[in-house]
């Protein structure tokens, strides 16, 4: 009897992975359902005795069989895409069942835990600050200083919340680290609540994601009595992209709007119902067993580039021709990512552009390409790395068109706690229109009035929008109270300067 | 049974937890297809809370509604990556095999930006479409 593993991925589910299990069955051989090895080009991805054949559909399964199909692509663990990496908080992709605590185990599952449970909190905290651990949700907060807030702030109730809202368009790590490894992640919770005193812990996963909610609840039904005296919960969210902002993330938890807080108070002293609160990404808490096993501190310490220490799960999406999940240590430059490892545009076409750390990431200009991936040296270009996605387009690309779109999404998605967010959005879409429409626009009668004294007297010329446009950016980047109304002049400056041809 | 004895049941079901509301109010619209005024009021008793608190949270998400909509959804993605990929061109197809029969619904973001264009149809989604594949999801929804 052959036996054959697919993945049961949500990518590898949506990419008919479903249909070819059933045939594979149909034809005798034992299914087994594994996470992904994350080459999504390749999807659905059949393994049998550690070769790969990909992508298959139903009616490739009689030839992969037979041994004469021409999709195999030999050893899949050999495979460059797989061999180039440093798997660290993917060190199981592809070669576990997500819900079997005994893959788990076998795979050194619970090592970080149980060694963590034999250590005091401080000295946790302690080897995860040595680690370099940066929040990896984007704004790469070091980890352990966040965790000793926590352990150091009084209070009885404290809470370990991880943030699973993954809104930003070219990311899927925290997805696929849900429904390919859902007990790294909770083995890390139950390191950060070890370390920091908190007994209740929170995953609030986007209600987009139903793959990852499911495998999430079946994951902590299985591992309860591990985890003890923790409590988990999947609190599902409601389609609000800015509840990915932690203190929005907080009051939607709260069963309240997801509008943002001002900080202070800091949500590791006042968070979650007021209480001291550890809030990580999915990426932060799932790297965290692995540096508390034996010596792990150290390894993760080792990697990188700079200050941005470890490996960084890089999602190759968009446009790219070998998309899919890529995890190295910081410091890789975007032309290895793109053009060597991704292997540029799946269309064929030269690139145009790069958007890097999702909606609110800068577009980056193919000459910009020997940027290393690292989160000191993408903020001194005016760029950021966000979450590590990697979106590609093509040159059929309108950067015009992707400056409007940045500011008409923070228009519909901002919480409407700032002014800068809530009113700029709104006015710099339709500023970008106008430059785009040909530039000028004559007073209106309330603007024509004599006391309107600020009101502009004569049509504002073409330049003098785009003036306009760089201003209202400036505000918004530095009056926002988040990264949403803040941080969305990134794209759009990055698309205005470097590709001003769009905006004629 | 009755909408608010159903109601009843999701808010005795959820009360216990801490900050019972979300998930509340998300069973109500999975259940009754959205949260009416009605239906606003009667958690706010059961919680303590104005209905003008309860109508916040509701206007706030996008995937609460005030109003039923009995069509079938399909959501469409309409990120960044999506774009990249093509989506745009779709929708002009998508619109034509809706209709008024189906209700499209942006979507920003499914999580599967290596393979789209991508649409949702309850809880499957469909990668790497083209017209001719999102007409037929459409058409099958």
């Amino acid at each position: 009897m052959t036996f054959v593993r697919i993945s049961d991925d949500a990518l590898a589910i949506a990419c008919g992975a479903k249909e070819v299990a059933r045939a594979f069955e149909a034809a005798g051989c034992t299914v087994e359902r594994v996470s992904s090895w994350g080459m999504h080009w390749l999807e659905p991805l059949v393994e049998i005795d550690g070769l790969g054949w990909g992508p298959l559909g139903p009616g490739d399964v009689a030839a992969v069989l037979d041994g004469t199909s021409a999709k195999a692509i030999g050893r899949i663990s050999d495979h460059p895409f797989i061999a180039r990496q440093q798997r660290l908080t993917f060190a199981r992709a592809g070669r576990t069942r997500p819900l079997s605590l005994e893959d788990y185990a076998a795979t050194g599952g619970w090592e970080g835990l149980n060694r963590a449970r034999s250590l005091p909190p401080a000295q946790v905290v302690e080897e995860v600050i040595a680690s370099g651990l940066r929040g990896r949700g984007g704004a790469g907060f070091p980890a352990g200083i966040k965790w000793r807030t926590v352990l150091g702030a009084p209070g009885e109730r404290k809470y370990v919340v991880c943030n699973a809202d993954e809104g930003d368009s070219g990311t899927f790590a925290d997805r696929i680290l849900m429904e390919g490894d859902p007990f790294a992640l909770i083995e890390g919770m139950a390191i950060a609540a070890h370390a920091t005193g908190a007994k209740q812990g929170y995953i609030y996963v986007r209600s987009e994601y139903p793959h990852a909610i499911a495998k999430l609840e079946r994951a902590i039904a299985l591992c309860g009595g591990i985890i003890s005296p923790l409590s988990l919960e999947v609190r599902v969210g409601a389609g609000a992209y800015v509840c990915g902002e932690e203190t929005s993330l907080l009051n939607s938890l709260e069963g309240k709007r997801g509008e943002v807080r001002a900080k202070p108070p800091l949500p590791a002293l006042e968070g979650l119902f007021g209480c001291p609160t550890v809030v990580n990404n999915v990426l932060t808490l799932a790297a965290v067993p692995q540096i508390l096993s034996t010596g792990g501190a150290g390894d993760y310490a080792a990697l990188g580039h700079g200050r941005s220490k470890g490996t960084m799960p890089i999602q190759l999406a968009g446009n790219i021709r070998y998309g899919g999940l890529f995890e190295v240590p910081f410091g890789m430059s975007l032309r290895e990512l793109v053009e060597e490892v991704g292997g540029g545009t799946a269309s064929g076409r030269p690139i145009k552009a790069v958007q890097v750390g999702g909606p609110l990431g800068a577009y980056i200009h193919p000459r910009d390409f020997d940027l290393p991936f690292d989160y000191e040296a993408y903020a001194e270009r005016g760029a950021l790395i966000g979450h590590g996605g990697v979106t590609v387009f093509d040159d059929h690309a309108d950067m015009g068109t992707m400056a409007q779109f940045a500011m008409e999404f923070c228009a519909a998605e901002s919480c409407g706690k700032c002014t800068p967010c809530r009113i700029g959005a709104v006015r710099g879409a339709e500023l970008i229109e106008r430059i785009r429409g040909g530039g000028s626009r004559s007073p209106d009668r309330v603007e024509a009035l004599p006391q309107m004294h600020n009101a502009p007297k004569q049509s504002r010329s073409r330049e003098e929008n785009v003036a306009l446009l760089e201003d209202l950016c400036e505000t918004m980047r530095d009056a926002s109270l988040c990264a949403l109304g803040g941080f969305t002049p990134f794209p759009v400056l990055s698309a205005l300067r470097q590709w001003p041809e769009d905006f004629e | 049974m009755s909408q608010a004895a159903r109601i009843d049941e999701i808010v005795a079901a959820h009360v216990h937890r801490e900050g019972p509301l979300l998930p509340i109010l998300r069973d109500v619209q999975a259940e009754l297809g959205c949260v009416s005024a009605e239906a606003e009021t009667q958690v706010a008793l059961a919680l303590n809370l104005s209905r003008a608190e309860v109508h916040g949270v509701v206007s706030f998400y996008h995937d609460l509604s005030e109003r039923p909509d009995p069509r079938p959804c399909v959501e469409i993605c309409r990120a960044e990556a999506c774009q990249a990929r093509g989506a745009e061109a779709l929708m002009d197809a998508a619109r034509a095999a809706a209709g008024e029969r189906v209700r499209l619904a942006d979507v920003y973001c499914l999580g599967l930006c290596s393979v789209g264009p991508n649409a949702k149809l309850g809880d499957e989604v469909h990668a790497r479409l083209d017209a001719a594949r999102l007409a037929s999801l459409i058409a099958s929804a």
